[in-house]
């Protein structure tokens, strides 16, 4: 099968490309850019005249449910929502039920996304058994049966023995260590940033000190143990800060944040929204324009969906006791392209926070469209202007805090390995 | 964000907050209370017509004897018939949600309910959740707010003191976890008051709380020197788990309120709890049965004010 996506207007941040070039697609990979090779003969022909063509996107957080959470979604419904927001790649973190500690887990859940066929699937292993902290999960066969990296997700490793001697096992191999840092008895019970607006919901809050002393932690434990860490979800300035400070040192660690840090706070929360009950919670405008300077610097290499979908029962109840989680993966790129537009941040820049970067998280060759890449591509109208109604969404997550938003930017065609697996 | 209290006219739709409430509803409410407290007979409220064919839930989802009992009284005296239901012992221990409660409760044609629930927000959840000629109460709400209890405190204020705009009122204790004292907080600054304190330890206090217009005091001789009013917090007992303070004597030592330390407010200082005391704790009991204690009378006035707040929500819309 081959593919020509013609006057489209390439953006490939990794090879600093942002051009009118059309692109060639045969068995599978990316033949020609800008020319076609010799004797490509076209099956098929995508106009993407006036489109945005880019890598399709990675994401390194989203949640597909399964196993064990099939009421709240399944990889059916989740992997349709994927390439309709134009994410080809995703990670999902280990907490499911049971979580991804065995091999046999593993592999069928690869199984499964495999023969659905519309998104890549790279699953990220549980640090501990059962998540539990105490003891080390089988890292190689997990790594074998296609775990891309470790983690606890969001459940908290309290002893921080366990830690070192999960990153210095993950180090041995050369395993990538993912975690989120937040102290879990200064998180306890706790719901909604530490600030003006807890105090005055009367909302249980986690300060920003669980989230900077946990990470003080992980820093310690990676300069230590030469670990290749990766720290999830930063929610504060000062956040930021260690990691900037921790990359200048030389330290091989990266961090991602979650899209909707990127344009919330905890101000949105207004009378209790619990679409806006989030993991972490959002802090302070000053945390995030912590978050956004990051983005910026390059501090902060990712932006992920940090894709939770929750169902509707579980959201109608008061603030605390709702699910924490939002569905995001439609959102993403539409999100992004707000925040560029609203940062004035130049596509090229702002997409490689989507593609090439977390791409290198997962230590995978994709995220760009070089020729002999695999055609994994994302096109997108950039001027389609559309409202968020979560109706609408496909993933079985309706829940959002952007309910109701204004978009620009709408994906027109997905494509996977060079064939095409959505079109608007 | 449009008020979730307030109708499109501008009249109180619910009651969920002292927050946002507008001044003139305040006022409103409070002289509708002193016609009710005018309006009695001998020792007892004159029974009016007011709520008449309408029915009262008294939805509590976390127990509380007083805090019925006094919606019970002025939903009674407004005519209205009233149902009381303990929720926090039978329906979610089954497992239904909240709202799978409240749309029962409707099936059954409540016109008013009167919410009490351990969660802050549930109030609010509720009143997005109901038809729009349903009106919502809340009795308390987590750690958020208690608007009744904060207007009934408004009223024993100007009852003693006439004006607001003159006082400086100190509120003393547990902060954090006070729902009373954010509505509080939130009714005294809206109604004029120029200065209002909080004074506790920084374990029982919120953070940022100064951005809700109250000045901190950490000492008691500090905070209460020449204040009009000083209002007392109940002090909860399982605040000495979880290293929030080290016990109870230790507390009163230095944060229970003693003729000694009340001696350094105004001497016309009136002193307020919201019950139940803990004597020896948050208060001493000299002061409780002493001349400035005006705790009694707050809850005869909670009963007027109650009746003044479910009248004007009766009215509301018409």
């Amino acid at each position: 099968m081959n593919i020509h996506i013609k006057n489209g207007r390439l953006i490939d941040p990794k090879n600093r490309l942002d051009a009118q070039q059309d692109v060639f697609i045969s068995t599978r990979r990316i033949v020609g850019i800008g020319a076609a090779p010799e004797g490509f003969i076209a099956d098929q022909l995508i106009d993407a005249a006036g489109l945005i063509v880019m890598p399709g996107l990675v994401d390194v957080a989203a949640r597909l449910r399964e196993p064990g959470y099939e009421y709240r979604a399944t990889l059916e419904s989740e992997m349709s929502a994927a390439v309709a927001g134009g994410v080809t790649s995703l990670s999902c973190p280990p907490d499911t039920d049971p979580p991804l500690d065995e091999p046999g887990l593993v592999e069928m859940l690869k199984r499964r996304a495999r023969v659905l066929n519309q998104c890549r699937v790279f699953p990220v292993g549980a640090l501990t058994t059962g998540l539990k902290g105490t003891e080390l999960t089988e890292m190689i066969e997990l790594t074998d049966a296609g775990c891309k990296a470790f983690s606890q997700a969001d459940v908290p490793l309290t002893d921080t023995r366990v830690l070192l001697r999960a990153m210095q096992y993950a180090a041995t191999f050369g395993y990538r260590v993912w975690l989120r840092p937040q102290d879990s008895y200064l998180a306890k019970n706790g719901v909604a940033h530490d600030g003006e607006v807890a105090t005055r919901l009367g909302l249980p809050a986690i300060p920003v000190v669980a989230e900077t002393i946990a990470l003080s932690t992980m820093l310690q434990l990676a300069r230590e143990t030469g670990v290749t860490l990766h720290v999830c979800r930063l929610s504060s300035a000062a956040g930021v800060e260690m990691v900037r400070a921790a990359k200048q040192e030389g330290l091989a660690v990266t961090c991602d944040v979650s899209i909707n840090h990127v344009h919330l706070t905890e101000m949105d929360i207004g009378y209790f929204d619990s679409n806006c009950h989030l993991t972490p919670p959002l802090r302070s405008h000053r945390d995030r324009a912590g978050l956004l300077a990051g983005l910026l610097d390059g501090t902060i290499d990712a932006i992920c969906s940090n894709h939770s979908p929750v169902d509707d029962d579980a959201k109608l109840l008061p603030f605390a006791e709702a699910e924490a989680g939002a569905t995001g993966l439609e959102l993403l790129l539409p999100l992004v392209l707000k925040w560029a537009a609203q940062e004035r941040v130049p596509l090229l820049d702002a997409l490689s926070h989507i593609t090439i970067n977390p791409a290198q998280l997962l230590g995978q060759k994709m995220g760009h469209l070089s020729v002999g890449a695999h055609a994994d591509i994302c096109i997108f109208d950039p001027e389609a202007a559309w409202k968020v109604e979560p109706a609408a969404l496909k993933s079985q997550g309706k829940n959002t805090p952007f309910n109701g938003y204004e978009m620009q930017g709408r994906v027109c065609y997905t494509l996977l390995d060079g064939q095409l697996v959505y079109r608007a | 964000m449009s008020n979730p209290q307030l109708n499109k006219h501008g009249e109180l739709q619910h009651l969920l907050s002292t927050e946002g409430l507008p001044a003139r509803i305040m006022r409103e409410i409070l002289d509708r209370a002193a016609t009710f407290l005018e309006d009695t007979e001998g020792h007892e409220f004159k029974k009016v017509p007011l709520l008449h064919g309408k029915s009262v839930f008294n939805v509590f989802f976390e127990n509380s004897t007083r805090t019925r009992t006094t919606f019970e009284i002025a939903a009674k005296k407004l005519s209205a018939d009233v149902v009381n239901l303990n929720i926090g012992s039978s329906s979610t221990s089954k497992g239904e949600t909240l709202l799978d409660t409240v749309d029962n409760l409707c099936a059954m044609h409540a016109d008013m309910f009167v919410v009490r629930h351990s969660s802050s927000g549930a109030a609010h959840l509720i009143a997005r959740h109901v038809a729009p000629e349903i009106h919502v109460i809340n009795a308390g709400d987590g750690r958020h707010a208690h608007p009744t209890q904060a207007l009934l405190d408004m009223y024993t204020i100007r009852h003693y003191k006439k004006e607001f705009h003159n006082l400086r009122v100190a509120i003393i204790g547990d902060i954090l976890h006070s729902r009373v004292a954010r509505s509080q907080i939130h009714a005294l600054t809206t109604l004029g008051v120029p200065e209002v304190r909080v004074i506790a330890p920084k374990t029982l206090l919120p953070s940022h709380v100064e951005k809700l217009g109250v000045q901190v005091y950490h000492d008691m001789a500090e905070g209460l020197k020449d204040v009009d009013v000083v209002m007392t917090l109940r002090l909860q007992n399982e605040r000495m788990q979880g290293a929030l303070l080290p016990s109870a004597q230790e507390f009163f030592k230095y944060y229970g309120l003693t003729q000694e330390r009340l001696s350094l407010a105004r001497p016309d200082a009136i002193v307020m709890h919201p019950g139940p005391m803990n004597r020896g704790v948050e208060i001493d009991s000299s002061v409780a049965d002493g001349p400035q204690a005006v705790i009694l009378p707050q809850v005869t006035f909670g009963v007027a004010v109650r009746m003044a707040v479910m009248s004007t929500l009766a009215g509301s819309g018409k």
